[in-house]
């Protein structure tokens, strides 16, 4: 079993990039929760920054005026922006254009389906009916994913687009506590503080994790607790655990497959370790920003050693 | 003119149950139809590009609805005729870059072979296996009346169109399953295995076990991508580019997540100028290093083989029946059409005085581009290419403009009218010939208009071949 190297790569990216464009739209709509609060304009345009921080974008708002409109369109449909949402989608479809063969027809057609109905998200459009477009976004990735997961083949080639997503989900959730971070520390909790709250409730929005939260812990929120469900709670589906869990799976399945192990194997298997060696306490007495950056920086190097050890 | 539905006796028997359909339906629901074909197409992006303009940059070739018809008779004749081509081509190919008998024998000149920009020194004495140049034969054909078919050209490059032959089929089926159920259509869908067999019986000698085969592409910004990824997704083999490729110890590697993996066979989809950039052009980025010598030295199967173009071009094909004659000993099945070539000094006199009648090609030209058509040209365009013709009289060849057999093909508004068509159907040389019951038919949606080409406004249709009763 082996694929072409340029096919495991196109494969990994496209998978990547509609992580991307999902994750995104979770991020517009936690900035979309925060704006609707009460507060001076300078505070709104501080939480569409903190948005922006998360996704990646800065350097394309670096020197813009940030506002709601401003972020909305820049994160949605600005394709100078190579994150937004339309140039993931775009460049999302051109790595499937280049592998059709490796995917199912079932999975293309709702991929290009989406693209070409890209048309269709004028800025005025998105301004004016943001949720549906939101939704519109969640569901395409949601299809697709669905489509993938019910055609495709299980072999390396479904592997590599799994390491994408993964790959992608874990270095999302780490942004978005980065950025949030501040607000987790338990020296700004304010008890009671109905702006904190939201601020919490809207991070766990922006994984589409609150249900899940109220379920796994009762409606409790406190710092620590989000941060533990967000990093260490194996059954939440955006955590940074399960994204590894869900990598080590399909690194081992590949080595299995291809009878050879690589540095990303050991890297992954570092990081499952440590993941479950460590507890919530210990993040937060040794700082959870400095765990935050140290955890994307070794996401990032396993990004590179998949790459490596498969020749793309 | 020759309507291949409505004959000179009333509806011919091939096309009854088409024109039974047509009326049940009437043109609302055949416009209605229409749109949720052009939707269909859309969505499985089988698109095509054209160059040099802007706009949408991935455009879908109009499809219509009415299927193009042959009767088991007909069939018959057209894939022997077809069968016998290919065979003659395919010595003729090997005759020249061997002995070249048949320029000896004074029967070609030697001149359209030895100074044509197809003919490729590098391919003198080379032995592909089972000695098959030309591995996809496309050989268009048109049709003038009830038994009148004739070779408009031949293409042994590496022909397009069989994949819209194969969708086209696809979306009949998909939309209208009662007009096969009444009708006994042959299927087309065994193509693309034939195809497959055909390359794994060419594999290099040094292949000793199963032969793996690609199809290698420009890449998908080509204008026939779809058709590159199509054939190789339905072949079950790889889709690759030229970088994917490298050269080792004379055999052709696939970089692959486990490193390299041997590959025997090469099904290019790419010119002979890109093939390798050390043979061909160096600025080449499309091409892969050395691949040229992998192949002379038996390491890799080229289909089809560099070089196999200078049996398609149009001065060569005039001389298409004398090597049937020469190399098979037969009596050619299918006419040429009537060509003057204006290299000859009578032929030349002939065309110059008659511009305003007959169609003027460029030899090497292709895809419709650099033709004049007499009956529908002005005056300044015949005087452009009485002057070009005259400044270098080899480079083209002129035919009379034939009154092309028309089809039923809807107009804007759902109904049907004549417009003109031609046909390509694809004959697959391995170790023996075969030939898929159908084709691709092209059709100029333009009133009157005779350019089928995809990238002058032509359309396609689906092509029926009915079984015997």
């Amino acid at each position: 079993m082996s694929t072409l190297s340029r096919t495991a790569s196109e494969l990994f990216w496209m998978t990547r990039y509609l992580e991307r464009a999902e994750a995104m739209a979770r991020l517009v709509e936690m900035g979309r929760r925060m704006a609707m609060l009460p507060s001076d304009r300078e505070t709104a345009a501080d939480e569409w920054r903190s948005v922006i921080a998360a996704s990646g974008c800065a350097p394309h708002f670096e020197g813009r005026a940030v506002d709601e409109r401003a972020a909305v369109l820049g994160l949605i449909t600005d394709r100078e922006n190579p994150s937004s949402i339309v140039s993931c989608f775009d460049r999302a479809r051109q790595n499937a254009r280049s592998v059709r063969t490796a995917l199912t027809t079932q999975s293309w057609e709702t991929l290009n389906e989406a693209w070409l109905k890209l048309g269709d998200l004028t800025e005025e459009r998105v301004l004016r009916e943001l949720p549906q477009t939101l939704d519109w976004v969640k569901g395409r990735c949601a299809q697709f994913r669905g489509a993938a997961d019910a055609t495709m083949l299980r072999d390396d080639r479904y592997d590599f687009g799994r390491l994408g997503i993964f790959i992608e989900r874990a270095d999302m959730t780490l942004r978005l506590l980065d950025v949030k971070h501040f607000v987790l520390l338990p020296e700004t909790e304010v008890v009671g503080g109905g702006r904190d709250r939201h601020q919490w409730t809207s991070v766990l929005m922006a994984t589409s994790a609150l249900r899940a939260y109220h379920w796994a812990y009762r409606g409790d929120y406190s710092p620590w607790r989000i941060a533990d469900f967000l990093i260490l709670n194996h059954s939440c589906p955006r955590s940074l655990a399960y994204c590894y869990d869900e990598i080590i799976g399909v690194l081992d399945r590949l080595a299995r497959a291809y009878g050879a192990r690589h540095p990303c194997h050991h890297t992954a298997t570092e990081t499952v370790a440590m993941l479950a060696d460590i507890d919530i306490g210990e993040i937060f007495h040794d700082g959870l920003h400095e765990f935050l950056i140290g955890a994307v920086a070794r996401n990032n190097r396993l990004a590179y050693e998949i790459g490596a050890a498969y020749h793309f | 003119m020759f309507d291949e539905m409505r004959g000179a006796d009333g509806t011919r028997p091939p096309y009854r149950e088409i024109e039974r359909w047509l009326d049940a339906l009437g043109p609302e629901a055949l416009a209605l139809k229409r749109d949720e074909a052009e939707t269909l197409f859309r969505r499985i992006g089988i698109t095509f590009a054209v160059y040099g303009e802007g706009g949408d940059p991935e455009r879908l070739i109009p499809f219509d609805l009415i299927p193009r018809v042959f009767s088991a008779t007909e069939w018959r004749t057209l894939s022997r005729g077809i069968v016998q081509r290919a065979k003659a081509l395919n010595a003729f190919l090997h005759d020249v870059y061997h002995r070249g008998e048949i320029l000896k024998a004074g029967i070609v000149p030697e001149d359209l072979v030895y100074r044509n920009s197809a003919f490729l020194p590098e391919m003198m004495g080379v032995d592909p296996p089972g000695r098959v140049y030309s591995h996809i034969v496309g050989i268009d054909i048109v049709r003038t009346g009830p038994h009148d078919f004739m070779v408009l050209e031949d293409n042994c490059r590496t022909p397009s169109g069989v994949s819209y032959m194969l969708e086209n089929r696809e979306i009949m089926m998909r939309m209208f399953p009662d007009l096969f159920a009444r009708e006994r259509v042959e299927p087309v869908d065994g193509y693309a295995s034939m195809l497959r067999a055909t390359l794994e019986e060419v594999a290099p000698r040094a292949c000793r076990q199963d032969p793996v085969c690609v199809v290698l592409t420009p890449g998908p910004l080509n204008s026939a991508y779809y058709e590159h990824s199509f054939l190789a997704d339905q072949m079950g083999v790889e889709l690759v580019e030229a970088r994917d490729l490298f050269v080792d110890r004379g055999l052709v590697w696939m970089k692959t997540t486990e490193g390299p993996k041997r590959v025997d066979v090469i099904y290019r989809r790419i010119d002979d100028d890109f093939i390798d950039p050390l043979v061909f052009r160096p600025e080449s980025v499309l091409g892969v290093a050395g691949l040229m010598n992998a192949y002379r030295a038996g390491g890799v199967t080229i289909v089809g083989a560099p070089g196999a173009g200078v049996a398609d071009d149009k001065a060569v094909y005039c001389y298409v029946p004398d090597m049937i004659r020469f190399y098979l000993g037969e009596t050619p099945i299918l006419k040429n059409v009537p060509t003057w070539k204006c290299g000859d000094p009578g032929d030349r006199a002939h065309v110059l005085d008659n511009l305003g009648e007959v169609v003027v090609k460029e030899v090497h030209g292709s895809g419709g581009y650099g033709m004049l058509i007499g009956p529908r040209s002005t005056e300044a365009e015949r005087e452009i290419f009485r002057r070009k013709i005259e400044a270098d009289p080899g480079a083209f060849i002129a035919q009379p403009t034939l009154a092309l057999s028309t089809v039923p093909t809807m107009t804007a508004d759902g109904a049907a009218a004549p417009r003109h068509v031609d046909f390509r159907p694809f004959a697959l040389v391995g170790r023996e010939i075969r030939l898929t019951p159908g084709g691709l038919t092209r059709v100029a949606l333009r009133e009157g208009s005779l350019v089928v080409n995809s990238s002058q406004g032509g359309g396609v249709k689906d092509t029926w071949v009915l079984a015997d009763r």
